[in-house]
């Protein structure tokens, strides 16, 4: 019995659907029920590997595929006995992203859930620590978002003070110049 | 006045005070390959917390794929682990065929699979004379960027470049090799495995060596496999996982090479692991060599593959009925690449490297997403260096292999 299968049969209409697209398995499950999907894959299915975790904006899409809602949180994870790689996905509607973390199951999903947070600007409810991960704490917006300008409309606000201390530094005396120089 | 210099945070740590003693470790630090920062709460010598910041190397490398055409895109993967920069090509360039379904010609396959496993060898060699540096073996860092060097003059023989090579593309590899360079990787094969031997007559009962690395950040196999931790790092903890086995790409299925793996989970045997991976790195590019023999002359890029500089959109001409003109050729939009999304990750030399690549039919990505393992084992190093000592982070670190380039993207 292949994967879809078995959770078909456990969780009915919880599992919104599936498709293939270069051979590869991608199941799509309402945000509902995702910890009680992620756990029972983790331990009855032994996936125990979560590959990968990561958001995607399907905001002006134009593919055949159509999206009904603009976030996508995409899990890949891969089974070391069943050799088998599928591709978990679960929508988030635009006004309220939010979905369940799933820190307590793979302890590795805590960095990926913070990159997605400060990148995309989905909460990921039950994180231990979600603060942001690459870009500085009091950066506004969220850069991976396709409505994301691509030109910097404004200046970050430490950037000024950066600047000044970089001035005030240069200033400063550090030895003999004629030695340096040479 | 001199203005005062906040290079670090300190507070004078005292048991009345009941505030732990905390000390920046990074950016700039000599033992932290890259522009890592390490939070670290210490009672004592002893790490109590630790929460490394990164993305000071933030680029942008999944925003600005977006906005290119894949080919361009292929460049941008260079940067991310600049150690092992064939690996990362190779690991792109395998989505992006898996996505328009090209098939890859075997000479081209054994070419890849060559560079990566060079890659491999290049990226293990400086990680050893880095590890050792750190952790006080001098010696061993010179003689290993001496066998380093020759492999990056390898790389400038086949391709021009020697760091960021793009020698992969996509359906292929760029130029074919010439019969000196093959000859030149003979008497590479031939010679490396006496000079591991002697990198391991230095270090490997070395008495200091021993101290700083058995028993130092243990691992055990489900809890590596928790926290996400892949390729040597994994293996050392006795997990035999290994995309190459697993999931065979390029030449991997006709190439025979063991897995070695640890038992122990701890920075010595991670060590072992590494070293181990390099005589068998070597062995499969010995065998790839013998199979260039059979496929002398054949092409080293797909029938179909697209050009170098991809258009964004192909126009083609397709006939349309008309009720004055009888018919009339109008330019329709044709997929360049199809639309679809797949996830292809390859054995990096510091782990399993993932690409996630989400196509909408136009010439550009619509989302790039890079699993970097260093990414990842940045993210482990809270768990273990807790409870170790403050130089033991410096061994945990270089134990991870860790590149920050890779990490921030």
């Amino acid at each position: 019995m292949s994967v879809v299968e078995i959770l078909k049969e456990k969780f009915g209409a919880a599992i919104l659907g599936e498709e293939t697209t270069a051979d590869q398995l991608g199941i799509y499950v309402s945000r509902e029920v995702l910890p009680q999907v992620m756990r029972f894959l983790h331990d009855e299915l032994d996936f125990k590997h979560l590959a990968d975790l990561c958001g995607v904006d399907y905001l002006g899409w134009k593919g055949k595929r159509k999206k009904a809602e603009r976030f996508e949180v995409v899990y890949n994870l891969y089974s070391l006995s069943r050799r088998e790689l599928i591709r978990i996905k679960v929508p988030i509607p635009e006004s309220d992203p939010r979905v369940p973390s799933v820190t307590s199951i793979w302890r590795v999903a805590n960095w990926f859930e913070r990159e997605c947070y400060d990148l995309l600007g989905i909460r990921f409810e039950g994180h231990p620590d979600l603060r942001r991960l690459l870009m500085p704490e009091n950066w506004s917006g969220h850069p991976l978002r396709k409505d994301y300008p691509l030109e910097p409309e404004e200046e970050w606000k430490d950037y000024a003070e950066l600047r000044e201390k970089a001035r005030e530094l240069s200033r400063y005396e550090w030895g003999d110049r004629r030695v340096r120089g040479g | 006045m001199a203005p005062t210099l906040e290079l670090y945070t300190r507070k004078i740590g005292h048991p009345e005070w009941e505030e732990p003693f905390v000390v920046n470790m990074g950016p700039q630090h000599p033992s932290t390959h890259g522009v890592l920062r390490l939070y670290l709460e210490l009672d004592g010598e002893t790490v109590v917390r630790c929460d490394p910041r990164i993305g000071y190397l933030h680029r942008g490398l999944e925003k600005l794929s977006e906005n290119m055409t894949y080919t361009q895109a292929m460049v941008l993967t260079d940067r991310l682990d600049y150690i092992s920069s064939a690996a990362n090509n190779t690991g792109y360039c395998l989505a992006v065929e898996k996505l328009l379904g090209l098939e890859v010609p075997r000479r081209a396959r054994l070419l890849r699979t060559i560079v990566c496993e060079m890659a491999r060898i290049s990226s293990h060699l400086l990680w050893l004379a880095t590890h050792a540096l750190d952790i006080g073996a001098m010696t061993v860092f010179l003689y290993c960027f001496r066998d380093r060097e020759w492999l990056l003059d390898i790389y400038e023989k086949i391709c021009g470049a020697r760091l960021t090579v793009s020698y992969p593309r996509i359906g292929g590899v760029r130029l074919d090799f010439t019969s000196e360079i093959i000859d030149e990787l003979y008497q590479f094969t031939e010679e490396f495995p006496t000079r591991i031997t002697d990198y391991e007559t230095l270090i490997d009962v070395n008495r200091i060596w021993l101290r700083r690395t058995k028993g130092i950040a243990v691992v055990p196999p489900e809890k590596a496999l928790n926290m996400g931790l892949t390729g040597p790092s994994l293996r050392g903890s006795g997990v035999p996982y290994d995309v190459r086995k697993f999931r065979p790409y390029d030449a991997y299925d006709e190439v025979e090479f063991e897995v070695p793996v640890g038992k122990n989970g701890d920075t010595y045997d991670r060590y072992r692991v590494r070293m181990e991976e390099m005589r068998q790195a070597n062995r499969i590019i010995r065998q790839c060599l013998d199979k260039l023999a059979q496929t002398e002359g054949e092409p080293v890029v797909a029938e179909g593959a697209p050009d170098l500089l991809m258009p964004e959109k192909k126009k083609a001409p397709r006939a349309v009925p008309h009720p004055k003109k009888g018919f009339m050729v109008k330019g329709e939009e044709v997929p360049v690449v199809p639309e679809g999304e797949v996830y292809v990750s390859i054995e990096a030399p510091k782990g399993e490297l993932g690409y996630y690549i989400v196509s909408d039919g136009s010439g550009k990505p619509w989302r790039v997403r890079v699993r970097a393992p260093s990414f990842v084992h940045i993210s482990a190093i809270p768990e273990m260096v807790k409870g170790h000592m403050v130089a033991d982070i410096i061994a945990v670190i270089g134990t991870l292999d860790v590149v920050l380039g890779e990490c921030d993207r």
